[in-house]
């Protein structure tokens, strides 16, 4: 769901990181964070699904945390550190959960995985050796139509193993 | 093929890698140079004639190009099967948000403003809103009596039994809309002029339906036509006939402005105006001997097509042919019919007419064993088809088939009888959470229906470069499936290469022949047959010109393709679909070969209720399937798995809520899907039975785990509660007025 992002007068410049790279956004203050990773970085990595907070397609860490940028206004990111899909991997060295998503099937239209990789990782970095519960817990919030998340389970605690 | 060099082995998914690093670019993520966004005005009304379209006072209409049906330079009309169903309405609306007025500008959030502030003002017609009033003829509302096509399949003589019949067993029941909910939606970016012709990118299954559509929207010829499938985040049939729609749109913008043309859908408008699958109305009556035998079955079956044709007609036929299911019954019936509504048109999703059919037939039979006395299991198990025995079209099942084994080896793996026992026990001695345990068994036909492929005349065409490396040209589309890695692994195994020499084009209708639509389970066998065979054809080339000898190692080969290529041009073989012989189908009787050949399964769902909150959860599934060979186990387990869940949603979660032709719940929040949170473990089990039909002995795989989910977990829940719930999807709002009614009745 588009909202105008121009109903608040006037650009502002926000600061931030990027992947590990210092940027300078100028947007429309309450503009998605989304749309500015996607339309000014070319960051295209992060998806839209539903454009309010419930499918996870557009899930970046944020400080540290997993957030919908969906629902970030881009005024919020003010020095923040932002990792999106593009960061993962450290050059063209896959990150282990992105390895253990293409062995094990995790990965099927391809859609919900730039965030449900994010969700893995961001899980992992809090709890390296996740139960079952933990797992369907920690990816809750990302949904995927394809894989039924038996396929995703795998693959992070493949991942665990790494 | 001889041995399972790379068929059978899990090698990684060709576009994996971009998909895991977000490199893959889908169509939202191109951009071309001064291109604008384009955005749909829609009808706010089921059914009237349009009076006026008001353009709302505030913004620059000047900037805007406007499209109406009178810019529309061909046929006015989605070229699918009839041609009843307009690109943009043209005076009259027959459903909520059928496209009336197309817009486009540079600015997409100027543009959203627009759209909201073009008024379509309706007259309004009375509209029809259900099965039943669109039966009755409540108001004609499409053709004569509403009816887009009615089939009638008649095996042995189903009147003759109903007097001697020691039991007569009727039910009805019901399933509700889908949505595919892919999570892409639906978009396209068109460029089109009248020098260059129309050229379309999108996310789609089928670009030869687009490019078929556009010749006809645009009266142009079809090398004026050019259809790309870009990389697609789900489609489940939802992305069959409607990208012919969106495409249109674009292109139509796109002719007017001279200009590229994106049309992104957001979720709502996905929601509210693309297409979900059919609900359907079912009524069995059934006769059955003392012994359990089936001696009768009269099938009626319906489904609501919504306002226009569109694929109603083959949804139908395949849910008419999957009603009598997997079982030896002498004497069937089944009279089926695609009614009118004023909703948007129902259309493919995953099963396309059988998870509707089958979900009636295995909750009834059920009722059947309770009414025989027997297990819903000795029922099954005294009816199965075996080999040699005839479907209820006729068809003489002349492969090998052991429902039966599969039975058995299902309740081996979901210890199906002890649980049984258990649930009983427990459930009677009043635990607060009711628990319950039951199956369905099931067929799926692969690839199109009767003489559907013979007609279709698909090709597939490999070709070679001067590396060595191999190309499969082919339009069926890599949708997530895996359809980019079956091909690569069919045609390296065939060629004797390393997969890694092998990739799968992207489809471009520019560049690849009409292997026919990415749909009806026919992806692997039917092309994939044709994969193995035009890699054959290649090899044989280069075999029988002398630059290839019999055995060969792969730089042998390079060097085989780079002399061809240098001496002969290009190097590349085609193979074209030809029906086997022993196919026969008869179109006007509706007997005969439906399909050539059937998937087997038998699936077992374990439930629980929670007795206070009503809501029932799948604590266990158990899926296990005869699917011919499996050419790549992680991916053939992938498609089982994620078209279970698919099938949990169908039967617990995915709710549907129409007012007057729309839906009113078009969003995430409240239209649900199972979460990881809701998933139980899937446990997957293919038993492998070689057809000689298909690449490497495979079958069709992709509908058949749609259609066992919803009666499995219906059937267990009828365990725990004592109740016989025969409507989908079950809500445990019905559940709870469901079992206080029983309370009180007690």
């Amino acid at each position: 769901m588009s909202t105008d992002a121009r109903a608040v007068t006037g650009k502002v410049s926000v600061a931030c990181e990027v992947n590990g790279e210092a940027v300078k956004l100028d947007a429309y203050p309450f503009a998605r964070l989304l749309d500015v990773l996607r339309e000014e970085l070319r960051l295209t990595g992060t998806k839209e699904g539903c454009g309010e907070g419930e499918c996870g397609a557009c899930s970046v860490l944020l400080d540290g945390e997993l957030v919908n940028s969906c629902l970030v206004p881009v005024a919020q990111v003010e020095g923040a550190e932002i990792t999106t899909i593009e960061g993962v991997a450290g050059g063209e060295r896959l990150h282990a959960v992105q390895e253990a998503f293409i062995e094990c099937g995790g990965a099927q239209c391809g859609i919900c995985t730039p965030g449900m990789v994010l969700a893995a990782v961001n899980l992992l970095a809090r709890t390296p050796a996740p139960t079952e519960a933990q797992i369907r817990d920690g990816l809750a919030g990302n949904l995927c139509r394809c894989t039924g998340y038996m396929k995703i389970f795998e693959s992070v605690v493949r991942a665990c193993r790494k | 093929m001889t041995e399972g060099r790379l068929v059978g082995r899990p090698v990684p998914r060709k576009e994996g890698r971009e998909k895991v690093t977000g490199r893959a670019r889908y169509i939202d993520d191109l951009a071309f140079p001064g291109m604008l966004y384009g955005a749909t005005v829609r009808s706010p009304s089921a059914r009237g004639r349009i009076r006026e379209i008001v353009f709302g006072e505030g913004l620059p209409w000047d900037e805007f190009a406007v499209v109406t049906a009178k810019d529309i330079p061909g046929a006015n009309s989605v070229a699918l099967i009839l041609l009843d169903q307009p690109y943009l309405a043209d005076g009259v609306v027959n459903h909520k948000e059928e496209p009336v007025l197309l817009l486009a500008h540079p600015d997409k959030y100027l543009l959203e403003e627009a759209r909201r502030a073009v008024r379509v003002e309706v007259e309004p017609l009375p509209a029809v809103f259900s099965i039943e009033d669109s039966l009755g003829k409540k108001e004609v509302i499409w053709g004569e009596d509403n009816v887009f096509k009615s089939f009638l399949v008649e095996k042995g003589d189903v009147d003759s039994v109903w007097e001697a019949a020691d039991f007569i067993v009727e039910g009805e029941y019901r399933t509700g809309a889908q949505e595919q909910l892919y999570i892409e939606n639906n978009g396209v970016v068109a460029v089109a002029n009248p020098e260059e012709g129309v050229t379309v990118w999108g996310s789609m299954q089928c670009p030869y339906y687009v490019h078929k559509a556009l010749v006809k929207l645009f009266d142009l010829p079809e090398d004026k036509i050019r259809v790309v499938q870009t990389e697609t985040g789900g489609g489940f049939g939802g992305k069959e006939e409607y990208p012919s729609m969106i495409a249109g749109h674009a292109a139509l913008l796109a002719w007017k402005t001279g200009r590229p043309v994106k049309i992104i859908y957001d979720r709502a408008e996905d929601m509210a105006a693309t297409t979900k699958r059919h609900p359907s109305l079912t009524h069995h009556r059934t006769a059955v001997t003392r012994e359990g035998r089936l001696v009768g079955m009269e099938i009626d079956f319906v489904i609501d097509g919504g306002a226009y044709a569109t694929l109603s007609a083959v949804v139908l036929s395949r849910g008419t042919i999957h009603a009598a299911g997997p079982y030896n019954c002498p004497h069937v019936r089944i009279r089926s019919r695609a009614v009118a509504t004023n909703a948007p048109p129902h259309g493919a999703f995953r099963g396309f007419g059988a998870p509707q059919s089958i979900f009636a037939l295995e909750r009834h039979l059920d009722k059947v064993a309770a009414t025989v006395g027997l297990s819903p299991e000795e029922l099954r198990r005294r009816n199965f088809i075996q080999q040699g025995e005839t479907t209820a079209t006729g068809q003489t099942i002349r492969e090998p088939v052991d429902m039966d084994a599969l039975l058995t080896r299902a309740f081996e793996l979901s210890d199906y009888h002890a649980k049984r026992e258990r649930f009983a026990r427990e459930n009677a001695s009043g635990a607060s959470i009711k628990r319950g345990i039951g199956f369905a068994t099931f067929m799926h036909g692969a690839g199109f229906t009767g003489s559907g492929e013979k007609f279709l005349e698909s090709v597939v065409g490999c070709e070679a470069t001067p590396e060595g490396r191999v190309r499969v040209l082919a339009a069926s589309t890599e949708i997530g499936q895996g359809t980019n890695t079956i091909f690569a692994q069919i045609a390296a195994e065939t060629l004797g290469l390393d997969y890694e020499q092998v990739e799968t084009a992207q489809p471009d209708t520019g560049n690849v022949p009409n292997s026919g639509p990415t749909v009806a389970s026919r992806t692997c066998m039917i092309v994939g047959k044709l994969v193995e065979s035009a890699a054959l054809g290649l090899k044989q080339t280069l075999q029988g010109g002398g630059f290839l000898g019999e055995t060969y190692d792969s730089e042998e080969f390079r060097r085989a393709c780079r002399e061809h290529i240098e001496r002969h041009g290009p190097l590349k073989s085609f193979s074209r679909y030809k029906q086997p012989a022993d196919i026969n189908w008869d179109e006007d009787k509706y007997q005969g070969d439906a399909y050539g050949a059937y998937a087997w399964a038998v699936y077992v769902a374990e439930v629980s209720i929670d007795a206070l909150t009503y809501e029932a959860r799948v604590e266990d599934f158990v899926a296990v399937q005869e699917v011919g060979r499996v050419i790549h186990p992680v991916l053939a387990a992938g498609q089982i798995e994620g078209g279970v869940a698919q099938g949990i949603g169908f039967a617990l979660y995915e709710n549907v809520v129409w007012r007057e032709g729309r839906m009113e719940n078009s969003q995430m929040t409240n239209y649900i899907i199972p979460t990881s949170a809701d998933i139980p473990p899937i446990r997957v089990h293919f038993e492998e039975v070689p057809y000689a039909g298909g690449p490497g002995g495979a079958k069709g795989i992709g509908e058949l785990p749609m259609d066992g989910p919803a009666p499995a977990i219906l059937n267990a829940i009828e365990q725990a509660t004592d109740v016989a719930f025969n409507e989908i999807p079950l809500m445990p709002e019905a559940i709870m007025e469901a079992l206080e009614r029983e309370a009180v009745n007690a």
